[in-house]
């Protein structure tokens, strides 16, 4: 048998557009594949990073190109703008620590912003589920933000361990 | 464009294999130019294809619920895997939408 790695950690900057969300979630998931996520870790994680990239995107950046106002014929990369979001992912033993940074706007109530249902982009037709997805598909979800400034959202999850929430 | 059909006032959107906030826009503004065109009475989604949903897919399913709603519309999700299954529920979407449970 091949021995696990203890310890293996990447990061990734990247243009905070929307084409970039599947890039940035396939990236994460290709990083872990090493360690044989089930399918529901898998997309487990693939969403907290979707959900944490998008939060970067629209709220920290405010960028809504890409969102459609242009039909799907605009690439989100012609309308110039964005500010980097940064990704740091971490494995140590079996615990996958990821965190999603921008240099945006950042959150003034962080407790209000992570509120089921509470979004302040409804007309972007957002649920306000972004944090509450990442607490639930994830172990452990911390946010650090300053107005101005920019926000850090670090989230940890044990893999192997096969939890499943949520279901039925 | 087939992703889009409106068969009997009902509308049925095929969704693509991920479905996230760069979607989405293209998604909500498409639906909605048929609601309004063809007077569709009925929403039904088609996760046949998806395998990647996050929480932009529930703004996109509530955005429709509330535009046909109040008309007495329904919407439906179809052919949806156990990852959508759980989006949708974890979010509570099943007191709104119908989601067709499939005969195997």
């Amino acid at each position: 048998m091949e021995q696990v790695c203890v310890k293996n950690e990447m990061m990734l900057e990247f243009d905070a557009i929307s084409s970039n969300e599947s890039f940035a979630r396939v990236a994460v998931a290709a990083f872990i594949a090493p360690l044989n996520p089930t399918l529901e870790e898998m997309n487990d994680i693939k969403t907290a990073v979707s959900e944490a990239v998008t939060n970067s995107i629209i709220h920290g950046y405010e960028n809504f190109y890409g969102y459609g106002k242009y039909g799907d014929k605009t690439p989100s990369y012609i309308v110039v703008h964005p500010g980097k979001i940064v990704i740091r992912c971490s494995l140590t033993e079996d615990v996958l620590q990821i965190e999603v940074e921008d240099n945006g706007q950042g959150i003034d109530d962080i407790d209000r912003a992570m509120e089921p249902l509470f979004t302040t982009k409804p007309q972007l037709e957002r649920s306000g589920m972004g944090f509450a997805f990442m607490e639930a598909f994830m172990d452990d979800l911390e946010v650090e933000s300053e107005p101005g400034k920019g926000t850090l959202v670090r989230m940890k999850k044990k893999m192997g361990s096969g939890s499943w929430v949520g279901e039925e | 464009m087939e992703e889009f059909q409106v068969i009997d006032h009902c509308l049925v959107v095929k969704l693509p294999e991920e479905i996230d906030h760069h979607r989405a826009g293209y998604l909500c503004e498409q639906a909605d130019h048929y609601i309004v065109k063809e007077k569709v009475e009925h929403v039904v989604f088609d996760f046949e294809k998806t395998r990647f949903m996050d929480s932009s897919g529930i703004g996109i399913i509530m955005g429709r619920y509330k535009k046909i709603s109040c008309f007495g519309g329904k919407v439906y999700a179809i052919h949806t895997d156990r990852q959508v299954k759980r989006i949708l529920y974890l979010a509570g979407l099943d007191k709104y939408v119908e989601i067709v449970k499939e005969e195997e």
